[in-house]
């Protein structure tokens, strides 16, 4: 906890200057190839040693539609969501009058000279760009033009704000990957717009960036990498997909990564295989054909892709078969807000088939979370033989967030209950693909390819007995499926546990899941500062801890905070934990990541009544 | 009386080492005299006479009549019944955990040409190393009798009236996807079905066979398309088909000259196709598809090998897979090292 008072963002007094503090909107038209200029800022901010955040706020669009990409910067390490704007960098015409009525008042203005701009606001403080005058004299054929006029407003940002060009052109290097050519005509343009700012700009806000030290240790990269990356040291073998957005691009890391990484060590050959399938159906079918031959197999989807996804998961969930599911969340129903983010599908996820299901799910709230879930997800699997799904969200998926480094498995694999030719050599009882031998629930399996006379087994969605035989005997197939229930629910307290953190003195207790993480810490701490510190206590995985029990009865009042309509979790709590505490859901959802400011009014209000 | 149907001993033992009880799974549930339990009877019988071993081969199916038979057969081979329309993408997957094992696919026509017409077109277009049965009887027989998508139009069924639409050919449909082995067969010509699925099993690719295989509950009246005596009176097959395995030396001699096709497959072994009245080239796409054409027009069930074509690429292919199978591998073959994640850290600062 920070002993410096902490000012709220909203609350900021921009008259006075302010050092590494800011929310920034870069306001620019899809399509138009700014990306490269955004995440070059970003990532400059963060090795100058500030902790930083970029959203990307994008249409369902390729060309055309307006697109916000912010920026957070904050000494306190505070990245969430800000929904009041500091600074605004305007570069489309088509939302410059209402991007210039969101500046907080006393905020700053970035324009591109080419757009007149509205006369409405008297308080902020204005900077033109002559941004086709600079980017015409960049040396770059002349269809490139477009994107590095994005280069522009990095070169007066650095100048006005103090961004180090130097940082930034290693930042440029690294990015291009050393093409040099890539790389002179980009710091071209930052170096002329500099160049130009300081010439003619005056400075006349209060805003600036100094180095500082509070990014050690860390790295910035997207969920959807990291949950790729964590996949492939998972080892897994098998990938099928079809493309949505916020996942896509979960499934591109692995293809992208796996023929790097992942070849096998002596042979030098494939030890896995994408496959792009027609559609969700076939690509959950193909991945629990592939779990079920033995593989680490996977696929990824999002919104309408996990309803389609519902049939199978239930056979898999019968039949036993170990399957990681990453289901990157976006606004639904239906087609919803497709590239906004929410944690609207934790109570279909759980529940997410026909009949009694109930599913193993893990929810990463950071993105090195997303790189661990990755790897464990697959020894989960395994251990349990039931599909694991992980409940990423967009926000957590395709935004850039700073996380600790990467941590490299601490466990060898667990493959679970396989037994291979020598291993059915050894048993005694009469082995059977359902049957409990050992009475922990889990039964031993076997895959194709298994020579031993006993190996061979058909498993089918249909009610089956102990050995895989079709049944339709009420009380095999009431025993069997009371079995798998138990099992999946045996495993609560095995699964990543809730992280805890406490204050001294606290008021009530707030319980959240996932990327809501970031907004809370804040406002716990805002509101900590006004006389209300809390403890908190983050959900990380599904069948629920033991913990959150322990944890709801030991506070007074329990908050649950998260980003949907109805409240899913605290519903979830409350169906699943037999628990005489007190629980207030706190939820909304509207396509932004939740907001501190969002939450310090919704626990004050309540805790003033 | 053809030769699979002569009672061979159970002690007699195949090229593996096996005796026909080995081949065999549990008794059959279906209605007495299903086209499906002949098509098993061959399907035993083929991998019999093959030598296949029972765990060389995995069993799928989707749901359905069709889709219960391949506990009827090789129970000592794995297999897994999956969802009704879904068997392609279970059976994609399942390869590939170790791609030496052959794979067959029970599907019925329900199962393949109405819920599951995508998914089998896109397996088709994928040509995984899979003998993809359907077992064609016009029908729904485990829902009591509804029309499917290959019932005529103008059939009159029980309670469902007359059929108004016109059917899916599943053999044209495998022919336009690019099916790389395209076969129709008629359940009561058990000769042809069998040789049909020796080869199949021999081919490096996507292998449909569709099958004609008679509901005799719901949908064998005299004279609808998908019924014995519509069978038996108006069959034409293409050739008199035998297989040869790449073991056994082919007696040429016991052929006329200029009476048979031989045509080679990939793995050495021959299929022997003895013409009858006109000579069929199998290996032309647009022949296949026009001669399935005239026999629609001219109510003949032509069957035989329609098209094969065993140079296209598998879906192995497409990937650069070693030799040991991949669900064998261990962990430090499918986990990097240490030194690699500290490298992916560096990159991301």
């Amino acid at each position: 906890m920070a002993q410096k008072k902490i000012v709220p963002y909203w609350k900021k007094d921009r008259k006075q200057s302010i050092v590494n503090e800011f929310a920034m909107a870069i306001a620019t038209i899809n399509g138009s190839g700014s990306a490269t200029a955004n995440n070059i800022l970003l990532r400059t901010l963060f090795r100058m040693g500030i902790p930083v955040s970029g959203k990307n706020i994008f249409p369902s669009n390729i060309q055309g539609l307006p697109t916000w990409y912010t920026i957070r910067a904050s000494a306190e390490g505070f990245v969430g969501r800000s929904e009041v704007d500091d600074i605004l960098v305007a570069m489309n015409p088509a939302s410059i009058v209402d991007d210039i009525r969101r500046l907080a008042p006393n905020g700053v203005l970035f324009y591109d000279d080419d757009i007149t701009i509205p006369t409405t606001r008297e308080d902020i403080c204005i900077y033109p760009m002559p941004v086709k005058k600079l980017s015409r004299s960049a040396d770059v054929a002349p269809a490139l033009r477009e994107y590095v006029a994005n280069m522009v407003y990095v070169g007066v940002l650095a100048v006005i704000l103090g961004i180090d060009l130097d940082i930034l052109k290693q930042t440029l290097t690294d990015h291009f990957h050393g093409n040099e050519k890539a790389v002179s005509s980009n710091y071209g343009v930052v170096t002329a717009a500099a160049e130009w700012a300081r010439a003619n700009l005056k400075k006349v806000d209060h805003f600036h960036v100094e180095k500082s030290d509070k990014t050690g240790g860390c790295i910035m990269t997207d969920g959807n990498a990291a949950g790729a990356l964590g996949s492939i040291f998972g080892g897994v073998q098998f990938v099928a997909w079809y493309p949505i957005t916020p996942a896509s691009s979960l499934a591109e890391g692995l293809n992208e990564n796996l023929p790097r990484l992942r070849l096998d060590p002596k042979t030098k050959k494939d030890t896995f295989a994408v496959v792009q399938a027609e559609d969700e159906l076939a690509a959950i079918g193909m991945a629990i054909g592939a779990g079920w031959s033995g593989l680490r197999a996977m696929t990824s989807t999002s919104g309408a892709g996990i309803s389609l996804m519902s049939e199978y998961a239930g056979l898999a969930y019968y039949t036993e078969v170990p399957l990681v599911v990453w289901n990157v969340q976006r606004v639904g129903p239906s087609t919803g807000l497709p590239t906004r983010t929410s944690q609207g599908d934790l109570t279909q996820a759980y529940f997410l088939s026909q009949g009694d299901t109930r599913f193993i799910i893990l929810i990463p709230g950071t993105v090195n979370e997303c790189f661990e879930f990755g790897w464990k997800a697959f020894d989960i699997a395994e251990r349990y033989q039931t599909p694991v799904i992980v409940l990423s969200d967009l926000d957590l998926g395709m935004n850039q967030w700073m996380t600790p480094e990467f941590v490299y498995p601490d466990k060898p694999f667990d493959r679970g209950k396989i037994l291979w030719e020598e291993d059915l050599e050894k048993i005694k009882e009469k082995w059977g693909r359902y049957k409990d031998l050992d009475g922990d629930l889990i039964p031993y399996r076997t895959v194709p390819g298994n020579k031993h006379p006993n190996a061979a087994y058909f498993a089918r969605g249909t009610g089956h007995d102990d050995y895989a035989n079709y049944s339709e005997d009420p009380e095999v197939w009431e025993a069997g499926l009371k079995r798998i229930s138990d099992k999946v629910l045996s495993s609560r307290d095995a699964l990543p546990t809730p992280i805890i953190d406490s204050m001294e003195g606290a008021k009530f207790g707030i319980i959240l899941m996932g990327s809501a993480e970031l907004a809370v810490e804040e406002a716990r701490a805002i509101l900590a500062q006004e006389g209300l510190p809390s403890d908190c206590l983050r959900v990380r995985a599904l069948p629920l801890s033991t913990a959150v029990k322990d944890f709801i009865q030991a506070h007074p009042r329990n908050y649950v905070i998260e980003l949907n309509q109805d409240g899913q979790l605290c519903q979830l709590i409350k169906l699943e934990l037999d628990c005489p505490g007190e629980l207030i859901s706190v939820a909304h959802v509207d396509g932004m990541p939740l907001s501190a400011r969002w939450i310090c009014e919704q626990l004050s209000a309540r805790e003033v009544n | 009386m053809t030769e699979s149907q002569k009672p061979t001993p159970a002690q007699q033992l195949n090229f593996a080492g096996l005796s026909r009880a080995d081949y065999r799974g549990a008794q059959s549930t279906l209605c007495q005299g299903c086209g499906h339990n002949s098509i098993a009877s061959q399907i035993i019988a083929a991998c019999y006479e093959l030598g296949l071993k029972p765990e060389q081969v995995v069993k799928y199916s989707g749901i359905g009549c069709s889709s219960k038979s391949p506990t009827y057969f090789l129970g000592r081979s794995f297999g897994f019944n999956g969802l009704h329309g879904r068997m392609p993408s279970l059976a994609l997957g399942g390869s590939f955990g170790d791609t030496s094992l052959k794979g067959i696919g029970i599907s019925g026509d329900g199962d393949t040409a109405s819920i599951g017409l995508g998914q089998f077109k896109h397996l088709v277009r994928r040509n995984l190393p899979l003998v993809y049965i359907v077992e064609n009887n016009g029908v729904y027989g485990l829902t009591k009798g509804q029309f499917s998508a290959t019932a005529e139009r103008g059939l009159k069924l029980k309670k469902q009236g007359t059929n108004p639409y016109l059917p899916v050919d599943i053999a044209m449909e495998a022919l336009i996807a690019n099916a790389s082995f395209v076969a129709r067969s008629f359940a009561g010509d058990p000769k042809q079905v069998k040789e049909l699925i020796k080869a199949a099993f021999s081919h490096k690719g996507i292998a449909v066979l569709d099958i004609i295989s008679p509901c005799v509950t719901f949908n064998n009246q005299e004279g609808t398309i998908h019924s014995y005596t519509f069978g038996k009176d108006h069959e034409d097959p293409l050739h008199e088909i035998s297989f040869v395995p790449a073991r056994d030396e082919i007696m040429v001699q016991d052929f006329e000259e200029g009476t048979v096709r031989e045509v080679e497959m990939h793995d050495g072994s021959t299929i022997i196709l003895k013409k009858l009245e006109a000579d069929y080239d199998p290996t032309d796409r647009w022949q296949a598809l026009r001669c399935l054409q005239e026999a629609q027009e001219k109510n003949w069930l032509v069957t035989g090998l329609l098209y094969f074509n065993p140079e296209p690429p598998s879906i192995y292919d497409l990937f650069n897979l070693p030799d040991e199978p991949l669900n064998r591998m261990k962990e430090e073959q499918l986990r990097p090292a240490k030194s690699v994640l500290t490298e992916i850290n560096k990159s991301l600062r």
